[in-house]
């Protein structure tokens, strides 16, 4: 097999392009290592903002005047550039929504609206974030559905064949994470498209782990609906997209009624409008949907393969120098990995170490990372996650290695 | 000793760490101090959630006067809540309801006491006050 190999990846020049990383925390120099949570933004994301704000500020799909022209042209050039970075069919079939969150939530509801009944199920798995369980949630509870859950291993892998057994005539969707938040394993997800489409269940992609670390292809993955948020890719926070195909999206009713969705408004009937806009009501996060071009921008420039190498790079070396620390014990050994290292240190609480980590300016994620559940499966109350981007350094790797060496004799 | 003199007093052992690392350790040690709440009282109806660490926490009236005894899951989080068991126990519940915690800006945990910081120390301040307002209440 060909080995991998980085050619014009310059981390030093990639960490120029982040102003924030320049700066110190409690007197230390910032090694932030937070990124499942959100990313920093590059120099170019934060001039897009200013610049739509010092020269195109205007409503989008409104007005007839010069500055909404541009607003509205930008904001589409982001749908494209979307459509373009996950390689989907049409541009119409990419939803700008407020993230992930929101994304799970337009389809759990609309297409639970009209597809769903009592005693039907709901597939999803045992790794999954709170947002990819609550909605499931609330919409079996209105219509009297049953959620069934795909167990993993010790290791934090689904078990694909737990996963074929949970079909049934009843299943109406599949909804699985593509990297898990708290374990970072990356699942199986085209074979696991694949299954579900052989049972003619359509499939939701939670992407929010996966879109900043692995090239994603839509029509290849043959995936029904994806959803990703801006602010975990170098983007704006409060920005993020539903994709759909576009038949699937089309079968679905509107999320929310107002502006923009419609096409003709009487008191007696509305009519609604064409894709996407069926599914944007009221006036989006005009700035983040413009800005985040220049995040998707950004990426492309370097390449998500150079990108996927040098994390995959860090990550070897995070695990290698991670087991030295003592008394340190993983949680998620998959065989497959992307990004994160989640880890309790015997005898520490999680919390105890964030304390002293921060102390040192380093920033990590501490407690559940809003998956309950997976702790549960650990049986352990949370963890210590350290999540890397593309502007990590196996200097910060270090740094956090001696982090948590003093953190076990301050603690232990 | 009056609430204001244990913190005063507080105030004056903190003056003397130059470091952050000294002043962690001191929080640490004094969690081994912290008057342990029993194993009968350790259960649900006395904790207080944070969104990451417990904080268990019983009151008790002797003399008139309210007792504290506590227990974390997490030593840091222990050490604080230590810290505040210092100062309110053993005090009247009327002293406890009006007391100025003053001492957590001026040693510099005030950090701590930020509702985003989720280890449960402003639940605990706001439950210690709530306990000793009921026993004020029930006379």
């Amino acid at each position: 097999m060909e080995q991998k190999q980085l050619k014009d990846f310059d981390i030093n020049k990639v960490r120029a392009d982040f102003p924030i990383l320049k700066r110190e925390v409690n007197g230390k120099p910032l090694v932030y290592l937070d990124n499942g949570a959100t990313t920093q933004k590059s120099q170019s994301v934060i001039d897009a903002i200013t610049h739509y704000y010092s020269e195109m500020n205007s409503n989008v799909h409104r007005g007839v005047h010069y500055l909404s022209q541009i607003s509205t042209d930008a904001f589409e050039v982001t749908r494209r550039s979307i459509q373009a970075f996950i390689n989907a069919k049409h541009e119409h079939e990419i939803i700008i929504t407020t993230g992930t969150t929101h994304s799970i939530n337009i389809i759990a509801t609309c297409f639970g609206k009209v597809n769903i009944a009592a005693g039907d199920e709901i597939i999803i798995s045992a790794m999954e974030h709170h947002s990819n369980i609550v909605p499931w949630q609330m919409i079996c509870e209105d219509k009297g559905a049953l959620l069934k859950v795909i167990p993993m291993n010790d290791k934090g892998e689904l078990d694909i064949e737990a996963y074929k057994a949970l079909f049934s005539e009843k299943t109406k969707i599949a909804s699985f994470t593509y990297v898990s938040n708290s374990l970072g394993t990356i699942n199986p997800v085209k074979e696991m498209i694949r299954i579900a489409h052989e049972h003619h269940v359509p499939v939701l992609l939670d992407a929010a782990q996966a879109i900043q670390h692995v090239k994603i292809d839509v029509q290849d993955l043959d995936v029904d609906f994806l959803a990703f948020s801006g602010h975990k890719m170098y983007g704006p926070t409060g920005i993020g997209v539903l994709y759909g195909k576009e038949d699937a999206l089309n079968a679905i009713p509107p999320y929310q009624g107002g502006g923009d969705m419609i096409k003709e408004v009487t008191f007696e009937k509305t009519t609604y409008n064409e894709l996407p806009f069926k599914f944007e009501a009221g006036t989006p996060n005009i700035e983040a949907g413009i800005c985040l071009n220049a995040a998707v921008e950004y990426i492309n420039a370097i390449g998500l393969e150079q990108i996927a190498v040098y994390e995959e790079e860090l990550l070897n070396y995070a695990t290698e120098q991670l087991a030295t620390v003592p008394g340190i014990r993983f949680i998620g050994t998959a065989a497959h990995k992307s990004s994160v290292i989640s880890f309790l240190i015997d005898g520490t609480h999680p919390y105890d170490v964030g304390v002293i980590l921060d102390k040192l300016g380093i920033a990590v994620r501490t407690g559940h990372h809003c998956a309950q559940p997976v702790m549960d499966r650990f049986g352990i109350p949370g963890t210590i996650r350290a999540s890397f981007a593309l502007y990590n350094t196996k200097e910060e790797v270090d740094a956090l290695v001696t982090g948590l060496r003093r953190a076990v004799n301050m603690l232990v | 000793m009056t609430i204001n003199e244990i913190q005063d007093e507080l105030m004056d052992d903190f003056s003397f760490f130059t470091d952050w690392m000294e002043k962690y350790e001191y929080i640490i040690q004094l969690g081994k101090e912290l008057p342990l709440i029993s194993e009968e009282h350790k259960k649900d109806d006395y904790i207080i959630k944070g969104c990451q660490s417990k904080v268990w926490l019983f009151p008790e009236v002797k003399d008139g006067k309210v007792y504290f005894t506590a227990d974390s899951d997490a030593i840091i989080t222990k050490g604080l809540v230590s810290l505040m068991v210092k100062v309110l126990s053993g005090h009247t519940a009327k002293e406890i309801v009006d007391a100025d915690l003053y001492f957590i800006n001026q040693i510099g945990l005030n950090e701590h006491l930020s509702p985003t910081r989720a280890n449960g120390l402003l639940s605990m301040v706001k439950q210690m006050k709530l306990y000793a307002l009921a026993l004020q209440a029930r006379g």
